[in-house]
């Protein structure tokens, strides 16, 4: 029975959620629901995996209705990895929360913050399951709407202007990317994922689908903050709560990565996008111009969030990349780092959230002489700033490896050496933060305690995970293979 | 079987040794015993490994694959095995003279500083006994990130410039350059185990191989090839016993380790003389011998110039390696051993006089010779070894790479060798002469008093001076070890 | 003149153009927000208009069968009354958000929000 309804059940069960979430007015409560809730959400994308790893794609329509008529869910190994990232970051954050949401956020709007969390991970689940290209607007949508709530409940009066800014930007990207897919249906009279696929190339000459594909990547783009349509991002990672920043970093732009992957590959197909549009040399130039923008204004923040915001926009020019090569490799490159970033970067979060809960701050300067006051969240911050870097034995290095590996296989050479030059300015944004918590001196007579336990186990399990996956590849490297092979329509 | 334990128990015994250390933090006799116990322990572990490889065994172990072909495995070789012998030996001595250093010299944080010393040395031995490029370049990662405390140790703004410098362009060539290289390697051969002869032959175009060539010597910043040498002399900013040990020891003879290695195992030496770019690598680290050895004229900072005559020899073991004849691998074997010896008795004397008199400037040695004798004469000593003059071990390696040179019809590289030589007498005798010749500066009352450094310290300086001369007179053993490299796999 | 035939379509664009221009231009974040609603209405009008069929009547079966009846594609229909309510609660939240704005800076205007931020690191970084 339930292996029969997972897809629906996925979405299902955090959407009535959170409504319930409402109600239960107690704040403990509250965040116990939430986070049981994101652990079946967890379990189920588990099995989801499993499915569709050993039984192949698999599809379920929503309510018995047929599939053009009706929405379908369509469940293969790429979406279903996503599902699993998205899931698991929630898992683990959830526990994290409880003492940082009730260090944050005052009291009256913790029952609201759980209510909104649920709504944005259904939202990001949504996206990622659904074969219909309405639907991803619709759940789009839930998932930016809910955000915009969650990084306005950040403390600083900044993560206001910062959700405002983000509103604009992304209800403008939504709007853009509905524009695509209605132009889509105008010319195809089909909404559903593999139906577009197959009507599609008779009329791919025509202007409309020109437009569609044009408005379609420009809004997409805007929503995986690619540089230089990134500018929404950093002031919303900066100011959002810690909870959420971690959230939001590991999972939402990634989750726009694979509406991407879906659309150019699966639905417009890689002829189309790469032999008639220019899309492979844009991509190219674009996320290479990212990755080095983003690092080097990265270097020059004071705020380490901050920093790790910008960080995070030149994260997206290596997945990116990988998507511009359009290879199998390339494409394992991409779908792996997502993974990959997603450990690290929700480590690295984590760990700022904790600094914050101890010292209300994030700034470098506040930051001296930490290493010794909080020496667990900081040992666990600079293991998961090697895994960016790409230092071997981390996570950081199979992506870096892979992604070279790749940009070899097309023989371009002086982007391999463009990659590795980048991870120098990685060195140096980790590094300004790790001397400033270990090689200067603090103000002693300040007391500044460890994070507390509940804080630590997160922070460590995501740090583990950037070192074990770092040594044991094959969970990750086989299935972002697979999904890379299923994307180009390659083998099974 | 027992060959691959000791390879394990080797990169284990200094981790334990660290557990030790910060276990015994408030006991600082207890730490200071731990740390010398467990330098013994792994002296003793590599030196059992020397009977397997005499009789021809190589002792291997594979402890895990990260990616298909990608593995984390060790290898005893005897190039491996003279690196790691060299630096486990000269580990315990210098935790005697550390010991006496750090203590008169009042060094904070002691613990830290012996803790990341041991991590260190656990590095140098995965560096030492990697059976494959890509477990190298991790250790010879690690040993960046361990010895970087380190250099910062005494925490003034200076020590942290200096050690910006000395991890920016480590971490930076290795990153930039080695890493792109192994990667390429891989890409093309699909192994980066290291082979008898090599794996690149015949798998790539000269283009390719020449870039790869190119880009490993450039990307192994720790052989201070110019114009990536600036880090060394920045790196001096830290306590004497971490430039004597790391700094003429085991960080830069990873690097020119690293070349060695390269050349014999992942290009194969038949492979080398045939590469274009050699010959430019060659007069590089030629220009670089001599370049450096001038700056070191200059210097008048003892422990600066000793950091640019350390430049100027790697470059003969660089030049050694891509001499690309068996004769100039065994005296680049050599010459890591015996400079090992004499530079470290330098740095050691350096220390020595810093403690007992708080003078770092040459100019302010007059007359130490009378206050400090036999400091002194351990660095005359010293001196001469790095000079290459008998009775001193330093004469057979550069004999064996002048040897080199002849064999491989490089005259050029004989005058470049001849000419550093007398550079080196230029830059290291002055010191003596002005410590044993000239009156003391009058302020000190004219009359000499009999100040050496701690005795735990004068005594490690000492027995490595006593080392240069006994590496004269039986230079044999290494020799043969050294021999074992190129000789046919049996 | 067959241009002038698609002039529904014309209509959307100018919409859209205008609708963007104002967010853009705008300093008042009000202004933004009226100007992000003409933006998302035109898209609104563009699905309708794809939706029309000339003579096309409401899509409700007659009496006495469907047969040979024209009428209009309801599905862009049910879809836009998706995105009004998406476009509804966007504009709720953004006038939130210029609530809790104007409580926090006092001003609803970008250029004055952006002072009082600057001058606020500014005052940070001096103590």
């Amino acid at each position: 029975m339930i292996a029969a309804h997972l897809p629906a059940l996925q979405i299902a069960i955090p959407l009535i959620a959170a409504p319930i979430c409402l109600l239960l007015r107690r704040e403990s409560l509250a965040w116990a629901w939430a986070t049981f809730i994101s652990w079946v959400v967890f379990a189920l994308a588990w099995m989801m995996l499993e499915k569709t790893l050993t039984g192949g794609a698999f599809n379920y329509e929503l309510g018995g209705w047929e599939a053009p008529w009706g929405i379908e869910y369509q469940v293969d190994a790429v979406n279903a990895f996503i599902l699993l990232i998205v899931a698991a970051i929630g898992a683990i954050v959830m526990p994290y929360a409880r003492a940082s949401v009730n260090r944050e956020i005052p009291e009256h709007k913790r029952g609201l913050f759980y209510t909104a969390y649920l709504l944005c991970l259904t939202g990001l689940l949504g996206i990622t399951i659904t074969g219909d290209a309405f639907n991803v607007f619709v759940f789009l949508e839930v998932s930016s709407l809910s955000s915009y709530a969650l990084i306005a409940m950040g403390r600083d009066p900044k993560a206001l202007t910062a959700a405002f800014q983000y509103l604009i930007m992304g209800t403008i990207g939504a709007t853009f990317i509905l524009i695509g897919i209605g132009l889509m249906y105008q010319m195809t009279g089909t909404l559903n994922m593999a139906d577009l696929a197959k009507r599609l190339p008779a009329v791919e000459d025509s202007r409309p689908v020109l437009a569609a594909f044009a408005f379609f990547i420009v809004g997409v783009c805007l929503k995986l903050a690619l540089f230089p349509l990134h500018l929404w991002l950093p002031n919303a990672y900066a100011y959002a709560p810690s909870v959420v920043t971690a959230f939001l970093a590991a999972t939402a732009t990634k989750v726009s990565v694979y509406v991407l992957y879906r659309f150019v590959f699966t639905i417009f197909g890689q002829s189309f996008s790469f032999d008639v549009i220019p899309l492979e040399s844009i991509l190219l130039v674009l996320s290479l111009a990212g990755i080095f923008a983003a690092s080097t204004v990265a270097i020059f923040q004071t705020n380490v969030k901050r920093l790790l915001a910008y960080s995070s926009v030149a994260q997206i020019g290596y997945i990116m990349l990988g998507v511009a090569l359009v290879t199998v490799a390339g494409l394992t490159a991409s779908i792996l780092h997502i993974f990959n970033h997603a450990i690290m970067k929700g480590a690295l979060f984590l760990c700022m959230g904790a600094v914050y809960y101890q010292i209300g701050s994030v700034k470098i300067e506040d930051m001296n002489g930490i290493g010794k006051k909080m020496p667990f969240t900081m040992f666990a911050f600079v293991i998961a700033g090697l895994g960016l870097i790409g230092v071997p034995l981390t996570v950081g290095f199979i992506s870096k490896w892979y992604l070279i590996t790749a940009v070899l296989e097309r023989g371009w050479w002086p982007v391999a050496v463009l990659i590795l030059l980048s991870s120098l300015l990685a060195v140096i944004y980790i590094w300004r933060v790790v001397e400033a918590a270990y090689f200067k001196s603090g103000d002693d007579e300040v007391v500044v305690e460890e994070a507390p336990l509940s804080m630590l186990i997160p922070i460590y399990v995501l740090t583990g995970a950037s070192v074990y996956f770092g040594i044991e590849t094959s969970l990750p490297v086989e299935t972002a293979a697979e999904a890379a092979r299923q994307l180009l329509g390659i083998g099974g | 079987m027992t060959g691959s334990i000791a390879i394990i128990a080797a990169l284990l015994v200094p981790l334990i040794g660290v557990l030790g250390i910060v276990g015994a933090r408030h006991k600082p006799n207890l730490r200071e015993t731990v740390t010398l116990v467990t330098a013994t322990c792994l002296f003793i572990l590599v030196a059992s490994l020397l009977t397997p490889v005499l009789a021809g065994g190589r002792p291997s172990i594979s402890l895990l694959e990260v990616l298909p072909g990608l593995s984390i495995a060790f290898e005893v070789e005897p190039l491996g095995l003279v690196f790691a012998l060299i630096a486990s030996f000269l580990w315990i001595v210098t935790s005697v003279y550390a010991i006496g250093y750090m203590r008169a010299h009042h060094e904070k944080n002691q613990t830290r500083f012996y803790a990341y010393f041991a991590v260190a040395l656990s590095s140098t031995m995965g560096i030492a006994f990697a059976g494959n490029m890509f477990t190298l370049f991790i250790f010879y990662e690690i040993l960046t990130l361990s010895t970087y405390p380190l250099v910062t140790h005494s925490g003034t703004a200076e020590a942290k410039r200096g050690g910006r410098t000395y991890f920016g362009i480590l971490i930076g060539t290795s990153v930039a350059f080695q890493l792109l290289a192994i990667i390429i390697t891989y890409f093309t051969v699909g192994t980066l185990d290291f082979t008898q002869g090599g794996i690149l032959a015949g798998k790539a175009s000269d283009v390719v191989i020449s870039l790869l060539l190119l880009l490993y010597v450039f990307g192994v910043g720790k052989a201070a090839l110019m114009p990536f040498h600036r880090w060394l002399p920045a790196a001096m900013v830290a306590p004497t016993p971490v430039s004597a040990l790391l700094h003429a020891v085991a960080v830069v003879k990873a690097g020119v380790f690293t070349i060695l290695k390269i050349s014999v195992y992942i290009f194969g030496l038949d492979l080398l003389a045939d590469i274009g770019v050699r010959e430019f690598l060659m007069w590089l680290a030629a220009a670089t011998i001599l370049i450096s050895s001038i700056i070191a004229i200059r210097q008048d900072n003892l422990k600066r110039r000793l950091a640019y005559s350390t430049i100027s020899q790697l470059s003969y073991i660089i030049l050694g390696a891509m001499l690309a004849t068996e004769a100039g691998v065994i005296g680049g074997t050599m010459h890591i051993a015996m400079h090992a010896f004499g530079k470290i008795t330098l740095f050691f004397c350096a220390g020595a006089i810093l403690v007992a008199t708080h003078k770092t400037e040459i100019s302010q040695m007059r007359g130490i010779g009378r206050t400090m004798p036999i400091t002194m004469t351990a660095y005359t000593i010293g001196a001469l070894s790095i000079i290459g003059a008998p009775p001193m071990g330093g004469l057979w390696s550069k004999w064996m790479l002048g040897m080199a040179a002849l064999e491989a019809g490089e005259v050029a590289m004989i005058g470049v060798l001849m000419l550093s030589s007398l550079l080196s007498i230029g830059y290291l005798l002055p010191v003596s002469i002005y410590a044993f010749f000239n009156t003391p500066d009058p302020q000190n009352d004219g009359k000499p008093v009999f100040k050496e450094a701690p005795a735990l310290s004068v005594a490690a300086l000492s027995f490595t001076a006593l080392g240069c001369i006994a590496l004269f007179l039986f230079p044999d053993p290494l020799h043969h070890l050294a021999s074992l490299i190129v000789a046919p796999v049996n | 003149m067959a241009w002038l035939g698609h002039f529904n379509y014309w209509i959307f664009v100018f919409l859209m153009m205008a609708g963007f221009y104002t967010v853009i231009a705008r300093g008042n974040l009000i202004k933004k927000i009226v100007g992000l609603n003409i933006f998302q209405t035109s898209v609104f009008l563009l699905y309708i208009t794809m939706g029309k069929v000339a003579g096309g009547t409401a899509p409700i079966v007659p009496e006495g069968g469907s047969e040979g009846v024209v009428y209009s594609n309801p599905i862009p229909h049910v879809l836009i009354l998706t995105a009004i309510v998406v476009g509804v609660a966007t504009t709720a939240l953004g006038l939130a958000l210029i609530v809790r704005i104007n409580e926090a800076y006092g001003t609803i205007e970008e250029d004055e929000i952006q002072d009082i931020e600057e001058s606020g690191d500014k005052k940070e970084r001096a103590t």
